[in-house]
C-alpha cells in the first residue's frame, strides 16, 4: 500500500491522511459479485477464505463486497442446486456476518451487504426466503444455475426483484454452446428472454470474464437495457472490457471481482489505462453499483456514497 | 527505450505480436508493446509471432517476426518457432540463432506432439546446445472460452517433466501454466531438474483461494519470471498477485532470468 498524500494521482480523488491510497486507487470501489464460505462449506480453510477477501479488499480499495454463499458450495448439496435447508442456513448466516463484520471494533461502516441466494425449482421457498431477507438488510437477488434463466420458474421471482426495487444477479455462461456438468447454465440469450418479460426488472449478468465467449453476450443483450454486465472472472482478455463498455455503454458496466480478487485488481489497472473519461470511470467502479442496489446503504470512510 | 527507474520485471517472456485467428486482439503490433513494457516498468520483452502456433511451417512466421521486430530491438528480442517434427527444422534454428534469437518457442499442444515426444527432447538437446532456453506455451486461452475450431487441448505437466528429465541440460520457460501444472512439474522432478524450468505465474490465482501465495511459500519465487501474453491478456495480472501477496512474503523485484553464463550452481553441475 503506498502512503497517503493529498490526491489520488490516478483519479484526482481527495484523499484524507487517515487513509493510505489503495491499490486500486482512492476512488470509491464497490464488487457487486462476492462469495463467502461457511462452516458447512466442507473446506477446512473457509474462516481464513473470508478474512483473506476482506483483507484483499481493503488492500484494492473495495468500499463494500456485495456477497452471496451458495448454500453449502457441494457439500451437503450441490453449489448450483443447493437445498432449500442449505440455502436457509447460508442467507442466515450471510446476513449475521454482515451485520458482525459491520460491528468489528475498527468499523469503517458497513462493508458486506447480502444477496439472498435462492433456488427456483422450490418456488414458495424462494419467495419465503427474500422476503426475510429483505426484512433483514438483504440489498439483492442471486440466482445461480438450478434453472435456465428463461424458465417459467423465474417469473415470480423477477416480479418480485422489482416490485421491491432490487437487482437479481445471475450467473451465466458466456455462449453456451452445450450443457455443462453441475449446473443449468443460462448464457445472455436466455437472460435477455427473461429481461424481456420482465423489463422493469433489473439484471446484473454475472461475470463477463467467467468463461465462455463474451463477445456473443454483449450482442445478446446489446438492446436490453435492464441487462447490466460485471466485469468479473478470472479471464483478462485484452479487449473485453473495451468492448463490453464500447457495446453497452459504461452506465451498464460494473467491476467485479467473483472468485479472483487478483483479477479484479488487474481490471481496475486496466480500466485505468483505458483512458476513460472520470464519470464513465466512476460508473464503473461504483456509480452502476449504487444506482443498481437502491437497498444498500454504501458508505467510503463512514460517508454515504451518492451517485 | 530509457529503462525506467524501478523495474517491476527485467523482461517479459511470453510476449507475441501478430493476430490471433479466434477473435481480434487489439493491436497486435510491436510499437504498442513497446509501449505496453515501458508503462509496466518491464525493460525488455521475449517476443513470438502468434500465428506460428496454428500454421503448419513457422519459417515463414518467424520471417515476419524478424522483419517486424527490426526498428526495436533494443527492447524487444526475438522468441521464433520451432517444430521439431517438421523436415529441416535444424536448419530453421540454425537460421534463427543467426538472427538473434533469445529464447525457442515450440507448441506441443498445437502440432500433436505428446509427452516423451522425441522430437521435443531432440529439439531441447540442439537448443541447450546453442544456449538457448525452450519456450513451452501450455494454454493460450481458457480451456472454457475456445472457439470451436481450437481444438488443441492444454499442454500437460508430463510434457515438460518429460523434457526435464531427459538429461539434455536445456533450460526450459513454461507460460500459461495454474498452480496445478506448475507443482506437478516442480514436485516432480529432482532439485536439479527443477533447477532448468522457470515458469509464468500470471494464471495461478490470488485471493481469496491464495494459490499463489502457497505456490511462493512452497517453492520459492527463484524460478519464478513474469509473462504476460500479450496481446491477449491483460499485462497487469503478475503485477496484481505480487501485489496482493501477504505480507510475511517476499518476492524477488525486478522479476529475473539468468542470463547466459550466470546459471545456477545446480545447472552448472548438470551443464
Amino acid at each position: 500500500m503506498n502512503n497517503s498524500s493529498a490526491t489520488d494521482r490516478r483519479s484526482g480523488t481527495p484523499v484524507r491522511d487517515a487513509f493510505p491510497i489503495p491499490l486500486a486507487g482512492a476512488a470509491p470501489l464497490i464488487d457487486p459479485h462476492a462469495h463467502f464460505h461457511t462452516e458447512r462449506s466442507g473446506r477446512t480453510d473457509w474462516d481464513g477464505y473470508n478474512t483473506s477477501r476482506l483483507q484483499a479488499g481493503e488492500r484494492i480499495g473495495v468500499n463494500a463486497h456485495v456477497a452471496s454463499v451458495l448454500g453449502s458450495w457441494g457439500h451437503s448439496s450441490p453449489t448450483y442446486f443447493p437445498s432449500p435447508d442449505d440455502l436457509s442456513f447460508a442467507n442466515a448466516w450471510l446476513r449475521d456476518f454482515a451485520q458482525r463484520d459491520a460491528e468489528r471494533p475498527e468499523s469503517g461502516g458497513q462493508r458486506v451487504f447480502a444477496y439472498v441466494a435462492a433456488n427456483p425449482n422450490h418456488a414458495a421457498h424462494a419467495l419465503q426466503e427474500i422476503r426475510l431477507g429483505l426484512d433483514h438488510g438483504a440489498v439483492g437477488i442471486k440466482l445461480a444455475a438450478s434453472r435456465k434463466a428463461d424458465d417459467a420458474l423465474l417469473d415470480d421471482i423477477a416480479s418480485e426483484a422489482a416490485r421491491f426495487g432490487i437487482p437479481i444477479l445471475h450467473h451465466i455462461w458466456q455462449d453456451r454452446r452445450r450443457e455443462w456438468p453441475n449446473q443449468d447454465a443460462s448464457d445472455g440469450v436466455e437472460l435477455g428472454r427473461l429481461a424481456s418479460r420482465h423489463p422493469t426488472t433489473q439484471l446484473l449478468l454475472a461475470h463477463i470474464g467467467g468463461g465462455g465467449d463474451w463477445a456473443h453476450t454483449l450482442h445478446a443483450v446489446r438492446e436490453l437495457s435492464n441487462v447490466h454486465v460485471d466485469l468479473s472472472g478470472s479471464g483478462i482478455d485484452r479487449g473485453m472490457m473495451d468492448a463490453t463498455i464500447q457495446t453497452l455503454g459504461a452506465s451498464r458496466v460494473l467491476w467485479a471481482c467473483d472468485l479472483t480478487l487478483c483479477t479484479g485488481l488487474t481490471k481496475a489497472w486496466a480500466l485505468d489505462a483505458m483512458g476513460l473519461d472520470p464519470d464513465a470511470l466512476a460508473d464503473v467502479r461504483w456509480r452502476n453499483a449504487v444506482r443498481l442496489f437502491t437497498r444498500a446503504p454504501f458508505t467510503r470512510h463512514g460517508e454515504a456514497l451518492v451517485a | 527505450m530509457t529503462a525506467p527507474t524501478t523495474l517491476f520485471a527485467h523482461v517479459d517472456v511470453s510476449a507475441w505480436i501478430g493476430g490471433y485467428p479466434f477473435r481480434e486482439a487489439p493491436h497486435p503490433d510491436p510499437e504498442v508493446l513497446v509501449r505496453v513494457l515501458q508503462r509496466e516498468r518491464v525493460a525488455r520483452a521475449w517476443v513470438g509471432w502468434l500465428p506460428s502456433a496454428w500454421q503448419r511451417d513457422p519459417s515463414e512466421g518467424n520471417a515476419r517476426l524478424l522483419q517486424a521486430l527490426a526498428p526495436w530491438r533494443d527492447v524487444l528480442d526475438p522468441a521464433p518457432a520451432v517444430r521439431p517434427d517438421w523436415p529441416g527444422w535444424q536448419r530453421e534454428l540454425a537460421k534463427q540463432v543467426e538472427g538473434g534469437a533469445t529464447s525457442i518457442r515450440t507448441y506441443p499442444a498445437q502440432w500433436g506432439l505428446g509427452p516423451g515426444d522425441p522430437g521435443l527432447t531432440a529439439l531441447a538437446h540442439a537448443c541447450r546446445e546453442v544456449g538457448l532456453p525452450v519456450h513451452i506455451t501450455v494454454r493460450v486461452e481458457d480451456l472454457r472460452q475456445r472457439h470451436p475450431h481450437d481444438v488443441a487441448g492444454d499442454v500437460p505437466a508430463a510434457t515438460v517433466r518429460a523434457l526435464a528429465r531427459a538429461g539434455t541440460g536445456c533450460r526450459f520457460v513454461i507460460s500459461g501454466a495454474g498452480r496445478d501444472v506448475i507443482e506437478e512439474v516442480a514436485w516432480g522432478l529432482t532439485p536439479e531438474e527443477r533447477a532448468l524450468v522457470w515458469f509464468d505465474f500470471g494464471w495461478v490465482w490470488g485471493p481469496p483461494e491464495e494459490q499463489f501465495a502457497r505456490l511462493v511459500r512452497a517453492l520459492g519465487s527463484a524460478q519464478l519470471v513474469y509473462g504476460s501474453q500479450w496481446p491477449l491478456r491483460l499485462v497487469q495480472q503478475s503485477r496484481a498477485l505480487v501485489s496482493l501477496l501477504p505480507s510475511d512474503i517476499a518476492v524477488t523485484l525486478p522479476l529475473p532470468y539468468p542470463k547466459r553464463g550466470e546459471e545456477t550452481s545446480a545447472e552448472r553441475e548438470l551443464l
